[in-house]
């Protein structure tokens, strides 16, 4: 039955929501390899570029792309030196809180202008036209979730590179993998943190600029949601390491698109039960990560 | 000597505390009361989250359940009947036909949310770090999900309302007090430091012979029974609830609480409830004008929650081990010469 009802279409949303919170999962996983610290405010990042972009949208649309990666990666780099810098090697409860603080702190902050006009929501509609469909070996695909999946495998190719093949990447690996070692071995820890936060800004942008499209109503609690969700597929994929973090993102995204495109809605009541039942099961059973081989997968962390 | 006057002294902070709180809270006009009570509503679950998590040292986003569970069990129940017929008809008729007093709904709330806690702390307990922390806030969403659509046992995505306010100045500070005074036993009790002793380093523990997960269980449980008991005075006071409001906010507001004020300390769960909440009461008041020591405050809407956060991200990145240090409340002593 439900093989009847997966279409092309429902697929390649899935596959488009993959791609997003893929994006995020990165940007999340970066921070948190080199600083071991969860951004819960990595939500507010992507909600302040919406609202860039909602406000600058009688600008060109080139334009408004830039102030939109402007203020996020400015942001971004504000956050990690006002904030991050003076809680490192704090406990992960402390930083996780203090996050949470910076997200009500820019939650409240949008809130305010927002209603400087006095209606709640702003409208984000540049790019709106993302939203028509496209026919791909006769199966109609919308156009943004094509332009999803592009960004997020060109990021995610173009970021494998950076890390991979420049020393600063190889360093930010070094950073992540022991980051005493690492500092002790030459590696600037302020350079590696500013890169990593830079990048995930990047990120966040970009997610910002794609959300809107399908979501041009902009709110203060935009993408909270999302990032809670996406934090959930990153731990349940395996937060130590980028690349699993980014698989257990994509897998989230993935299954909560086609669970959404499958089923219809007064079926779906007990559905967030369900499949946080089985986040339950996957950590119970692989607690480092779901897609964590090998022996790092055997040592249970204390 | 000096031992007994120095655990005399950690109770008695916190306890003189929530005591002078309520004594204020009866001389406060009705419209200001709410803030007090309030606030030692707040003690009360922050309280029950910190013998968990404090003692612990285990991140937990699920304590909140168990406060939703006492709070809708103790709300269901004592609802009075011959209204309970025309507003809750979906009921199992048992909880339809039915009808407990104040302090049993209280006690109900405290027994299903032991219950609760014991049941999903059973196989989640084995999980450390930020996998356990993913893995009860997963509890909370089921929790969450299932108190909002299974109308058998509870209003669903409707109100509850309809439920005697009998959480005054007395009920609140009482309930405050006991969950302070059973919090404090336990984790002076053979069972509460065996779990401290996990907290600062669980490998050496276990070698000494402490069952990690069986200790862990066990402050689960206890934490998920305050909290169910918590959740009781919480729907007593307020009158009527939504499963809206025993969710994420309440999550991050009583965590933020607990970590602002200390985490590893009953003193700082007391003082970060108190602080935070009566931070917050300042500001909504000071949003529509206020008079302190002659001058007057008058703050744009909206403002509250920027500065409320703002001052606690300050607090966290200036004193990251909270207000008190994480420290019980001590004399200040001489020094050895």
């Amino acid at each position: 039955m439900i093989l009847a009802v997966l279409n092309f279409q429902t697929f390649s949303d899935a596959v488009g929501l993959g791609a997003l919170y893929a994006l995020m999962a990165v940007g999340i996983g970066l921070v948190f390899g080199v600083l071991r610290l969860v951004n819960f405010a990595y939500g507010q990042l992507i909600m302040a570029g919406a609202y860039t972009l909602a406000f600058t949208s009688t600008w060109p649309l080139l334009w408004s792309i830039v102030a939109c990666f402007a203020v996020v990666v400015a942001l971004s780099l504000l956050m990690d030196t006002v904030v991050f810098r003076p809680l490192r090697g704090q406990s992960p409860a402390v930083m996780l809180v203090t996050t949470f603080a910076i997200a009500f702190l820019l939650q409240a902050v949008a809130l305010i202008v927002d209603l400087r006009d006095g209606t709640l929501g702003e409208v984000a509609p540049s790019l709106s036209y993302l939203n028509e469909p496209v026919t791909i070996f006769g199966a109609e695909v919308r156009k943004i979730t094509l332009v999803s999946i592009a960004v997020a495998a060109v990021a995610l190719l173009l970021l494998a590179l950076l890390l991979t093949r420049t020393t600063i990447g190889l360093h930010t690996r070094a950073a992540a993998a022991d980051f005493r070692t690492a500092r002790l071995l030459g590696v600037r820890a302020n350079r590696v943190i500013a890169f990593s936060v830079f990048l995930s800004g990047l990120l966040a942008a970009a997610v910002a600029v794609l959300m809107t499209v399908q979501l041009p109503l902009v709110s203060p609690d935009f993408a909270l949601r999302d990032t809670i969700v996406v934090l959930v597929g990153v731990v349940v994929g395996g937060i130590d390491r980028l690349w699993s973090a980014t698989l257990g993102g994509f897998a989230i995204g993935f299954v909560s698109g086609l669970i959404n495109g499958l089923l219809p809605t007064d079926k779906t009541v007990y559905l967030p039960s369900a499949v946080f039942a089985l986040v339950i099961l996957v950590l119970l059973l692989r607690p480092a990560g779901l897609f964590v081989w090998g022996r790092r997968a055997a040592v249970e962390r204390v | 000597m000096r031992r007994s006057l120095d655990t005399l002294v950690q109770l008695a902070g916190p306890v003189l505390l929530v005591v002078l709180v309520g004594l204020v809270s009866t001389t406060a006009s009705p419209a200001n009361q709410v803030y007090f009570l309030n606030a030692l509503v707040a003690v009360a679950v922050v309280v029950s989250i910190y013998v968990f998590v404090g003692n612990s040292g285990v991140l937990s986003f699920g304590q909140i359940s168990f406060v939703a569970v006492g709070a809708f069990a103790a709300g269901v129940m004592t609802v009075p009947l011959e209204s309970k017929k025309g507003v809750l008809t979906t009921l199992f008729p048992v909880l339809r036909d039915h009808t407990i007093g104040n302090v049993p709904s209280l006690l109900l709330g405290a027994a299903l949310g032991g219950l609760f806690a014991f049941l999903v702390g059973l196989p989640l307990m084995r999980l450390n770090g930020l996998a356990a922390g993913i893995a009860t806030f997963a509890v909370l969403e089921i929790t969450h999900n299932v108190l909002q659509q299974w109308t058998k046992i509870g209003p669903g995505a409707t109100t509850l309302s309809l439920v005697p306010e009998s959480t005054g100045p007395l009920q609140a500070t009482l309930g405050a007090l006991v969950v302070i005074a059973v919090a404090f036993a336990y984790q002076r009790s053979r069972l509460g430091r065996q779990l401290r002793a996990t907290r600062e380093d669980a490998a050496a523990a276990a070698g000494v012979g402490v069952r990690v997960h069986l200790q862990r269980l066990w402050a689960f449980t206890l934490s998920g029974a305050l909290g169910g008991f918590a959740g009781g005075l919480l729907v007593h006071q307020l009158g009527s609830i939504t499963t809206e409001q025993v969710y994420l906010e309440l999550t991050f507001l009583t965590l933020a609480m607990l970590v602002i004020g200390g985490l590893t300390s009953l003193w700082g769960a007391v003082v970060g409830a108190l602080a935070v909440s009566g931070l917050d009461s300042f500001l909504s008041q000071a949003e529509n004008g206020v008079h302190v020591v002659g001058h007057r405050f008058d703050l744009p809407s909206g403002t509250r929650l920027v500065i409320l956060a703002t001052l606690m991200a300050i607090v966290l990145i200036l004193r990251p081990s909270g207000l008190t240090g994480g420290r019980e409340l001590a004399l200040p002593r001489r020094r050895r010469s």
